[in-house]
Order: C-alpha cells, then sequence, then structure tokens
C-alpha cells in the first residue's frame, strides 16, 4: 500500500511538471497560434496524463484529459482554429486536472460534488468547441466536391481508389549516419520478418554518388517493403524507432488510397517513373492503379496551373512533403507521441534521478558536522607540530571543502522555473484588470537553494502582482503619456558576490514620492519636518499597514503584502530596496546569500574574540599603517587610492574592552557596490563557517548574522556585513558622531 | 581482412584481375576496403571477387559491393562475385539483391567472354 502511494505521488509530480508544461506551451500558442511545437507540447502533456491516470484507474481523469484530447486533435488537423478564448478555456482545464491531481495526492478516490460539476462545465464548454466543426465537415467537403473535385487532395473520398493490394508498404530511405551511429539497417529488416511476412522488397541505392564521392562509411541504402503482418501500424512503426530521427519512413497501410501511393512517390528522391515501376513489381500497386494515380497527380498539375517548369515542380514536391508529413501525422501521431514520450522519459532517466528531499538535508547537515569536525582535526595537528600530519589534513580539508561544494550544489535549482510560472500570473491579471502586460524574463539558468526558492516564490508573486496592480498602467493612460501600450515587467536574477540578486522591473507608473510621504506622516510613521531620501522615503511603503493605493482592488492595495515581503526576505538573510522615477517605473532588487548552510568565512579577531566575515565580501585586507592609525584616531575614514573608505572600528562597534595591540589590520568588504574597511586587531585566515542561527533571544543583534563553532570548540559570531557596510556609510552620510569620528573634516 | 590479388591475366585486349576478401567486411574497414577494391578495378575489363572467405558483411561492406557493380554497369566492365560464403549470401538475401549482381545480362556476356577465351 505503501509502495502503491509512492507510485502514485510519483505520477502526480510527473503529471504537475507536465501540466505546468502545457500551461507554458498554451501561453506560448497564445502569442504565436501557429507554433507546433507548443501545441504537440500541449496534446503531448494531456494524453501523456491520460494514459498514466488509465494505469491507475482515476477515471475522472481520463474521462476529462480524453475530451481535452479530442479538441486538440482537431486544432492539430487544423480542424478548430485557436483562439484567446480556447487557450483560456485550456488553462481552465490545466487548473482543473491540477484539482484532480490535489484530490488523487489526498488520497480521495471519488471525486466530490463541486469538483465533479466543475469539470462538467468545462467539458460542455470543451464539447461546443468540437460539434459545430462535426456538422461543418461533410458540408465542406459537399462544397468542395461539387466546385472543384480534383482540386482537394486532402478529402479521401476524391484521393482515388483504395488499392488493391492488402499489404502494407513501408518506405524507408536509411539516412548517411545510420551506420556510423552504430544503427544496422539488415537488423531492421531482419526483425521485421519476425512480426510479418516480407512480400517483396526492392532495395533502392540511387543516393550513392559515384565511386570517388562515396564514403564508405555512410548509408546509402532505402528499401521498399511490401510487408504483411497482423501488426498495428505502431508496432511497425516501433520497428524503426531507432532509426526514425535518421530515416525518411513512410508507412502506409493495407488498402490506402492510391493518391497515398501517388504522394509517396512525389516525396521520395529517385525518378517517378522507377518508383512507380518498383511500386507496381512489388506488387503493391497495379499498373492501372499506378496510371490512375498519376493521370490525378497530372490534373491537379493543370487545373492548379502549376508550371511544369523545374522550379515549379521542387515546389509542388516540397508541398507535396509537407502534406505527405500532416497525412502521416494524422495517421499515427498517437505512435509517434508515445515514442517521443519514452524516448524522452528515457533521456530524463538517464540525467535525473529523483531523490528525497529530506535525505539531501541530511547530507547536507551530516557535511556541516564534517566541516567542523575536520576544522577540529587541523588545529589539533597545528598543535602538535607534526609536519606529516598537517600536510595530510590540508590535503583533507581541500576534499572537505569539494564534498561541501558539491553537496550544496545539489541543493541548488536554476530560479527559471519559477519565474515562468508568474507568465500565468501576468497574463490572467492583466486580462482581469483590462492591462496589456508583457513579462520578460532573464537571469533563468541563475542557481539557488532549493530551500530559498521555495520561500522567495511568494515574496516575489507579491511583487509582480504589485506592479502589475500599482505600476502598470491601462493602456490609454499609457499611450498618453506617450509609452508603448504595452507594459513592460522584468523579472530579472543574477549572481553578486555570494549573493543572489533578484530584481524586479517595471515601466509603469512608479511611485509617488509626496503621496507617500504624506500617507506616511498622516499614519505617524514620521515626523513632518524630518529629512528623508529616497530611498528611506520608498522604503516606507514596506512598513505594516502601509498602502497608497486609492482603490483597494482585489488584487493588491488591502495595505499588507509589502511589509510581508520585507519580512519574508529579511528571515532569509536578505534586504529589499526600491528605486523609482515618476512616470517611468519602478525597481524592486531583492539581495539574499545563495545558501542557509555553509559558507566560506574569513577568520578575524578582535581582543580575545573571534569574528567571521563571509569570505565572499571580502575584497583585501592591508595593515593599518601608523600614521593611518593616528589619522583615523580622529575621523572615520581613510583615503584608499584616492578613494574615501568609510572605517569601521569593530572594537567599538561591539564594544570589546581592552586596548588593541601594537598593528591593527583592515579588512575591506563591499556590499552592494559600496565599500567599507573594519578594523580589526588580526587577521586569522579562511575558514569553511556552518552557519549555526542566533537563538530569538539575539534575533535583533545588529551587525551579527550568525554564530559557528570553531575548531576549538570555541564559538565565533558572523559579521553581517550588509549592515555594518551600511551602518559605515550612512553614518558618514548622516554626519552621526561616533566616538572618535569627531573631526569635522570627515564631512 | 585482407584482400588478396593474384596476377593479371591478360588474353589480348581483355585484361582479369582475381581477389580474395578475407575476414570481415563491415563498416570498420569499408574505407580501406573501398580504395583496395577500386585499385584492383582500375585498369582491369574483369574483377572477380572470391568471397568465400568473408566471415562477415555488414550494410556497409554490401554497399562497397554495389558501388563496384554499378562502377562495372556503368563504365561495361564486369564484377562478378564468386563462392559467397554463409555470411555475404545472407545479407545479399536480406537486401534481396541476388538478382542485381547475378544480372542476366553481365552472366551473357561473361558467356560470351568465356566462348571467346575457348580456341
Amino acid at each position: 500500500m505503501k509502495q502503491a502511494q509512492a507510485v502514485i505521488q510519483n505520477f502526480a509530480a510527473e503529471s504537475r511538471a507536465l501540466l505546468s508544461a502545457m500551461e507554458d506551451a498554451l501561453l506560448l500558442l497564445e502569442k504565436t497560434p501557429d507554433a507546433p511545437d507548443a501545441l504537440n507540447a500541449v496534446f503531448r502533456a494531456a494524453h501523456t496524463i491520460k494514459g498514466t491516470a488509465g494505469i491507475f484507474g482515476f477515471d475522472d481523469m481520463v474521462a476529462f484529459t480524453h475530451v481535452m484530447e479530442n479538441i486538440l486533435d482537431d486544432i492539430r488537423a487544423g480542424e478548430v482554429s485557436v483562439d484567446s478564448t480556447l487557450i483560456a478555456l485550456f488553462l481552465s482545464c490545466g487548473d482543473h486536472c491540477w484539482a484532480l491531481l490535489d484530490r488523487i495526492q489526498a488520497g480521495e478516490t471519488e471525486t466530490d460534488a463541486a469538483l465533479r460539476f466543475a469539470g462538467q462545465t468545462l467539458i460542455e464548454q470543451l464539447a461546443a468547441y468540437s460539434v459545430p466543426v462535426l456538422e461543418m465537415s461533410p458540408n465542406t467537403a459537399v462544397r468542395a466536391m461539387e466546385d472543384q473535385p480534383a482540386l482537394e487532395p486532402e478529402l479521401e473520398n476524391i484521393g482515388g481508389d483504395a488499392v488493391s493490394s492488402d499489404t502494407w508498404h513501408i518506405s524507408l530511405r536509411f539516412g548517411k549516419d545510420v551506420l556510423r551511429n552504430g544503427m544496422e539497417p539488415l537488423s531492421f529488416i531482419r526483425y521485421l520478418g519476425t512480426i510479418g511476412d516480407i512480400k517483396a522488397m526492392v532495395t533502392l541505392f540511387d543516393a550513392m554518388p559515384g565511386a570517388d564521392e562515396m564514403d564508405a562509411e555512410s548509408c546509402y541504402l532505402g528499401v521498399e517493403i511490401d510487408f504483411s503482418s497482423s501488426a498495428d501500424k505502431e508496432t511497425i512503426e516501433n520497428v524503426f524507432e531507432f532509426v526514425h530521427d535518421d530515416c525518411t519512413i513512410c508507412i502506409l497501410p493495407p488498402h490506402s488510397k492510391i493518391l497515398d501511393y501517388v504522394r509517396l512517390i512525389d516525396s521520395l528522391p529517385e525518378g517517378k517513373n522507377r518508383l512507380g515501376e518498383l511500386l507496381v513489381s512489388g506488387g503493391a500497386l497495379t499498373q492501372r492503379e499506378l496510371e490512375d494515380g498519376l493521370r490525378l497527380q497530372q490534373s491537379f498539375d493543370e487545373q492548379n496551373n502549376t508550371p511544369t517548369t523545374d522550379e515549379g515542380h521542387a515546389h509542388k514536391l516540397g508541398e507535396i512533403l509537407v502534406e505527405q508529413g500532416v497525412v502521416q501525422t494524422e495517421l499515427i501521431h498517437a505512435a509517434l507521441d508515445k515514442q517521443r514520450v519514452i524516448k524522452e522519459h528515457r533521456a530524463q532517466e538517464n540525467s535525473f534521478i529523483r531523490v528525497r528531499a529530506d535525505k539531501l538535508d541530511e547530507l547536507i547537515t551530516l557535511v556541516g558536522e564534517l566541516v567542523i569536525a575536520e576544522a577540529g582535526t587541523r588545529l589539533l595537528a597545528q598543535r602538535s607540530g607534526n609536519g606529516d600530519l598537517i600536510e595530510s589534513t590540508l590535503s583533507a580539508e581541500t576534499l572537505v571543502e569539494q564534498i561541501r561544494d558539491s553537496a550544496l550544489k545539489l541543493r541548488m535549482l536554476p530560479i527559471g522555473e519559477t519565474f515562468s510560472r508568474f507568465n500565468r500570473v501576468v497574463r490572467d491579471l492583466g486580462q482581469e484588470l483590462g492591462k496589456q502586460v508583457e513579462l520578460v524574463l532573464s537571469g533563468m539558468e541563475t542557481e539557488l537553494d532549493k530551500s530559498m526558492i521555495e520561500k522567495i516564490s511568494d515574496p516575489l508573486m507579491h511583487l509582480v502582482r504589485n506592479a502589475l496592480d500599482h505600476g502598470i498602467e491601462s493602456p490609454q493612460v499609457r499611450q498618453q503619456n506617450g509609452k508603448a501600450a504595452t507594459g513592460k515587467i522584468y523579472l530579472n536574477a543574477y549572481h553578486d558576490s555570494g549573493n543572489i540578486v533578484i530584481e524586479v522591473d517595471d515601466d509603469g507608473a512608479g511611485l509617488n514620492r509626496q503621496k507617500i510621504l504624506n500617507r506616511a506622516i498622516e499614519r505617524g510613521f514620521i515626523k513632518a519636518d524630518q529629512e528623508l531620501s529616497d530611498q528611506e522615503i520608498y522604503k516606507l511603503i514596506m512598513e505594516p499597514g502601509f498602502s497608497t493605493a486609492d482603490a483597494v482592488t482585489n488584487v493588491s492595495g488591502r495595505g499588507m503584502g509589502m511589509d510581508v515581503v520585507k519580512r519574508n526576505i529579511e528571515d532569509l538573510r536578505g534586504s529589499v530596496t526600491i528605486d523609482s522615477a515618476e512616470g517611468a517605473g519602478t525597481t524592486v532588487v531583492i539581495r539574499m546569500p545563495l545558501t542557509l548552510a555553509i559558507i566560506d568565512g574569513f577568520m578575524v579577531g578582535v581582543g580575545h574574540a573571534t569574528y567571521v566575515v563571509p569570505l565572499d565580501t571580502v575584497v583585501e585586507c592591508m595593515e593599518l599603517s601608523a600614521e593611518d592609525r593616528a589619522a583615523i584616531r580622529n575621523r572615520s575614514y581613510l583615503n584608499l587610492r584616492d578613494q574615501v573608505l568609510p572605517l569601521l572600528r569593530l572594537r567599538d562597534v561591539f564594544d570589546t574592552s581592552g586596548e588593541a595591540g601594537r598593528r591593527e589590520n583592515i579588512v575591506v568588504v563591499q556590499c552592494a557596490g559600496q565599500q567599507a574597511g573594519l578594523v580589526v586587531d588580526s587577521l586569522l585566515g579562511e575558514f569553511q563557517t556552518v552557519i549555526k542561527p542566533l537563538g530569538i533571544l539575539f534575533e535583533m543583534l545588529v551587525g551579527i548574522s550568525g554564530s559557528t563553532i570553531l575548531g576549538s570548540g570555541e564559538v565565533a559570531l558572523i559579521l553581517d556585513v550588509p549592515s555594518l557596510v551600511q551602518q559605515a556609510s550612512t553614518r558618514e552620510m548622516q554626519q552621526v558622531t561616533y566616538k572618535q569620528a569627531n573631526n569635522p573634516a570627515a564631512i | 581482412m585482407s584482400i588478396s590479388m593474384s596476377a593479371n591475366k591478360s588474353r589480348g585486349k581483355h585484361k582479369r584481375r582475381k581477389v580474395a576478401i578475407d575476414g570481415t567486411m563491415t563498416i570498420y574497414e569499408a574505407s580501406a576496403q573501398k580504395e583496395d577494391l577500386l585499385k584492383a578495378f582500375n585498369g582491369v575489363d574483369e574483377l572477380e571477387i572470391d568471397l568465400s572467405g568473408v566471415t562477415e558483411m555488414d550494410s556497409a561492406g554490401l554497399q562497397l559491393l554495389v558501388l563496384l557493380k554499378r562502377e562495372a554497369l556503368r563504365e561495361s566492365k564486369q564484377v562478378r562475385l564468386v563462392a559467397h560464403s554463409a555470411a555475404s549470401l545472407e545479407v545479399l538475401d536480406v537486401y534481396n539483391l541476388a538478382a542485381y549482381f547475378g544480372d542476366p545480362l553481365v552472366i551473357a556476356s561473361r558467356a560470351k567472354a568465356e566462348r571467346r577465351r575457348q580456341p
């Protein structure tokens, strides 16, 4: 039972992946209605879900996806055209499947009444699409027959009589690289012999060039086979599954229309007459059938006024090739799709394995402990002074470092999947609000810890909805303001010194500085006479209970959201900054550490205490010269290669007792483009830091982001570089006097 | 594999050469065999290929024989396959090409050639 449950979970997970793919494809289809890949993806999703659901006996799911599949079939056949209503309908169908999956996963075998009703409604809506087509098509056919019977080669009733032979006809042209790829045409033909009877076979080598050009390792062979078998088309197709991509294959079922043969003849590279003869000699066609067919073909040419020049002929051939492709797709799409799915499935199986997330977490925890234990060993080795031992611990350290990195990478996922989910959100919301919005995604491949991705998607959702609701104006307003009617929302992600930066950018109305100020004063967040920088004003919108939206829509503006976003991101040790230009748009930048578990640290000593600076933020280290030391007694900046470097004395920041030793050092750190120097007593070198969170008691500590355990068993505090850098630079800006920074020259 | 060549036999203007292929005729040897066979065929009117030593043949090997046969037909020369081994016969059989190689026209002309050789 438990196993069955696991299988069902698997089914649900796979189906969900398919549904997301379907959603993406549908949105693409909406933009470019004639994208066949997208349509195929939608079809594949519906088809595969139906298939697997059938195996497990989820009848509701099967019945529902079956209807979807039927309509999709009609779309692929060109009988139903894709419009935005239909896409919207399919999107709702996807949602319904999602809901059904929820029920299945929850272990409910019966669909409840409400869900069933919803499904029924959707099915009826879908059926509305297929019914008129069913009624129409015979009419169209009749009309076409009356008008110009011979002009409609697609209609099978005009495609000549069925041929008399009761064998399959298989036409194969092997690709040039078949042999090189280790495939042997012989074995396919031999295998074919095992599922039926090869009545006649002709081998062709017309494709083989002259002796000089002929490449002995290329394959130039082709075969025409008349094949008698009770096997179905799928089975026959499957024989050639492995060479399917490399070869031209055409399989005509017994009693195919003469016209199908004519198409086949036309589509193959050898001359018409030669192939015609072959087919006749093989017994696939009788001489009369061939003549009929060719005459029929010729009459098309004449009625279409197709010039019989080479050019015209080539064109015609091309068309027929395409047509032939379509015909073939129609006939065997199920088999083809199944093959493709199996193939893709196989490819995925090869490159991915499913691992339970908690197993991975356990591994990460163990690696964390290993890192700490290893640091202890190294310390002991160093104390013992045994050279060999030190060397061996050093090499162990390198390995542990690699293990740590690869273990952490296991959890890294590209953020793209999260991003592309917003396509749907933006589309639905845009329609609801009557706004035209385009979502532009970039940096999709940027990787982020899995747990972070889960936690960031909600805040991102808030931001995107906000941008849509408050940022982007309605098309009319945009045009009045001289902007394109379609607004744009950009989502971008990139790595920056051990952090991931996610930007949500829109080209909408921007924030109204004055409005925010007024509201903030009204709500008592600030005093009326307070001087604030733009940045600080924009930050106000993230205060709890702050909303400047004049109208509360059901999307946003209820005064909650931005503060939740801020809190969520701060929980991830991240920060949010907002930048805006009125009338031109708003940019929200989220900056977060890549992972929550282990970082490369740089240890520094202040008095007896040890602190860890995340190595990614360290730019350089230098000794504080005697002159500089004297100079900074009175001010808190330093001239570093003609740049002003704000300084922070950690001894002062953390109120460490005692005087500094004879020497002091500066660690130059950088965050969000700003640099600051941390003045410390000693530099202790790199250290792999397993982050241990601080308890609730220390949550409010400024400048400390966590703690770690050193090899000696002592605790070291991890510095929160962003807040320290900010502290240093704000102090500079706001001219706050720090203990020793009271020199007016600093202003 | 190896291709052994017997000395040219010349009767008047008609030049004959016999080669025997031993071992495998697969894609691994195809390039080398193509060169060897074309060289052997060059400058003679008739090439007799002894297939008795062929232990394995694949589509690449078959293509070589087809290539020679086609060249022969194009230049009004002759290629004769003799003493087929089981392996080579099976491939010709699967591809249904026995008739192509054993073209009655070729046989007829060969018979004529034989007759001409007889005093």
